[in-house]
């Protein structure tokens, strides 16, 4: 059962990310990452992690994607074009990514861990659900916490900064 | 499953993010690799996290999880910024920092 499922798992994130990459059209690059998103929750799931996988359902394919996708249809979901600024990109492209794969496979295959090839130690059933990692947040992780709701603060002002719109009269409001 | 499945899995899809950031020229698409690259971080963070019988790796892939939609808040607000000033959205025409 457990293979099916991370089998499954696995293609979905697979297909997912391959179309990222490969559909021109935006619009469907983001859908076909909230496909990828979507399975990675599993795959959270089956490493028993269970309140990340909600969140990821949560923010990513909840929060961001919506943000993708009012983004793109704003700016209009147009394809790029063909031309290639530098001879051989896509061939390139694909060699350099496929050496960053070998890469970090033979880091993976030749690393001394040997807990590497094993299920992981048996956890408790709570092990990962929402009680524990707010303890955990709260308790041994409290400044990177706070540290990352200031962090969201100020994206959400610089984003407003950057994309707002601002009359003409206003002093310094020349950037956009 | 073993986790080096995981892993292994992981590196794929950091590969394929990688590629699809040296192969596409769209910001949005490059987000979008962005975002797949992220991913694979935090699936091999949650499969160590899960090797040791540990939580403390799953804190780490939410403070990921975070920084990634602060990145992409501000990304897509540059590129709405570009939009409105009618830049062309290609990251090969946008080369003013090259000098």
């Amino acid at each position: 059962m457990e293979e099916v499922l991370f089998f499954g798992a696995a293609l979905g994130t697979l297909g997912g990310a391959v179309g990222v990459i490969a559909l021109r059209n935006p619009f469907y690059g983001v859908l076909a990452l909230i496909v990828h998103l979507f399975s990675l929750a599993v795959l959270f799931l089956l490493l028993s992690a269970a309140f990340l996988a909600a969140a990821q359902v949560v923010v990513y394919a909840g929060a961001v994607m919506v943000l993708y996708v009012f983004v793109v249809a704003y700016i209009g979901g147009t394809g790029e074009s063909a031309w290639e600024p530098i001879p051989g990109q896509r061939f390139l492209a694909l060699l350099l990514g496929a050496a960053i794969f070998i890469e970090l496979a033979i880091a993976v295959l030749a690393s001394s861990l040997l807990a590497l090839g094993t299920d992981g130690p048996d956890v408790e059933p709570g092990f990962g659900d929402p009680a524990e990692i707010g303890t955990l947040l709260l308790e041994k992780f409290l400044v990177p916490f706070e540290a990352s709701s200031i962090l969201l603060l100020l994206a959400a002002v610089g984003a407003v900064v950057l994309a707002g719109r601002r009359s003409e009269t206003t002093v310094g409001g020349d950037v956009t | 499953m073993s986790i080096e499945w995981y892993i292994v899995l992981s590196s794929l899809l950091f590969a394929i993010g990688a590629t699809g950031i040296l192969l596409r020229r769209s910001p949005i698409v490059i987000l979008l690799c962005l975002e797949l690259m992220l991913n694979a971080g935090n699936l091999a963070l949650i499969a160590f996290s899960r090797m040791v019988g540990n939580e403390e790796g799953q804190i780490f892939a939410l403070v990921v999880m975070v920084v990634a939609a602060c990145e992409v808040v501000i990304g897509l607000g540059l590129i709405v910024a570009l939009f409105r000033r009618r830049l062309p959205l290609d990251v090969d025409e946008l080369r003013e920092l090259r000098g």
